[in-house]
């Protein structure tokens, strides 16, 4: 099956997600009360390793595992970014959680965060619904 | 080695994981890390609703959903097999803070004493889970992206509205955390 591997990537980043404890709401309230250093150091590192990972398939043209060309669009910029940015840090601070820790919580255990992901799975739904209606 | 895993790991190790992730998905299937993307990938699969937004093939983008199944089962692995029992380390200063918001259990990743389905409907938990939720899915689309699809790919391909989006999630967040959750806290 094609779609396993991305299983597999998801299984080894959803163990960092936790032993790396980002997915805890403390850790998140500690990075916005500036008391501790450890969520500026995975996200920095993580952008370094991106950044040079980036590079070095750029430079070097590398291709998938199915030779296919490696492309990555660029971002435009949308007035989204500004309003939806802050909007969107404001439901991190208040939940602990970007949608990619939502699921390692309730993976974890805590089911309660099931409705906090079905709230943001409704958020993103009203969001489409109103889309062209909204600032760009 | 078990045991080492199981201790909580350092910052640069787990940023480590979480960076490789970007060329892991890009080397298997050209694919762009984001998260966010499942969660509109969901409301196309299930509620389309003939919405134009949510009107495409997102059987093309399935692994994307894949990827959020092996998100919840390794974190499923790592909660029951790799643990340890120890508390949270969590900073004094931030204990202080919280102990203020009534917490001072850290036993688990999550303040179980605020996030449990006994709390969901006082107003309280209606903000913060409902609310809160509510808040990451919408802003996160609104802004084409979240923590992974800006912060970690975007900035990795500098671009600069992915760090004009970063910049807007930290000021949200340090609103957030300094004094909205302190009213919410205060008064429910």
């Amino acid at each position: 099956m094609k779609n396993l591997k991305y299983i597999l990537v998801g299984t080894v980043f959803g163990i960092a997600f936790v032993k790396t404890e980002i997915i805890s709401w403390f850790r998140i309230q500690e990075m916005f009360q500036l008391t501790s250093f450890h969520m500026y150091g995975v996200i920095g590192t993580a952008v370094v390793v991106g950044i040079i990972s980036v590079f070095l398939i750029k430079r070097f043209k590398l291709k998938t595992i199915n030779g296919e060309a490696i492309t990555i669009e660029d971002k435009k910029f949308d007035k989204g970014q500004i309003i939806g940015g802050l909007l969107f840090g404001i439901g991190w601070a208040i939940t602990g959680a970007c949608p990619g820790p939502l699921f390692a919580q309730i993976g974890s255990g805590f089911t309660v965060v099931g409705v906090t992901l079905f709230s943001a799975i409704m958020g993103t739904w009203v969001y489409g619904k109103f889309d062209q209606r909204l600032l760009h | 080695m078990l045991e080492i895993i199981k201790q909580p790991w350092h910052w640069a190790v787990g940023g480590l994981f979480i960076g490789l992730t970007v060329p892991a998905l890009l080397i298997l299937g050209n694919k762009k890390f984001g998260l966010s993307s499942s969660l509109k990938h969901i409301c196309a699969m299930c509620i389309p609703a003939s919405i134009p937004f949510f009107d495409y093939d997102w059987k093309k983008e399935i692994w994307n959903l894949y990827f959020v199944v092996g998100i919840v089962f390794g974190s499923f692995i790592a909660a029951h097999f790799l643990s340890n029992p120890d508390d949270v380390i969590v900073t004094e200063a931030t204990k202080t803070t919280l102990s203020q918001y009534g917490i001072t259990d850290y036993s688990h990743l999550m303040p179980t004493e605020v996030f449990n389905w006994g709390n969901l409907l006082t107003m309280k938990g209606l903000l913060l889970m409902v609310v809160g939720g509510f808040l990451v899915g919408f802003g996160t689309r609104y802004a084409g992206g979240c923590t992974s699809g800006h912060s970690i790919m975007g900035l990795s391909n500098l671009q600069w509205p992915s760090l004009v989006a970063t910049i807007c999630f930290m000021v949200g967040g340090f609103l957030s955390a300094n004094f909205i959750l302190p009213l919410i806290f205060k008064h429910f």
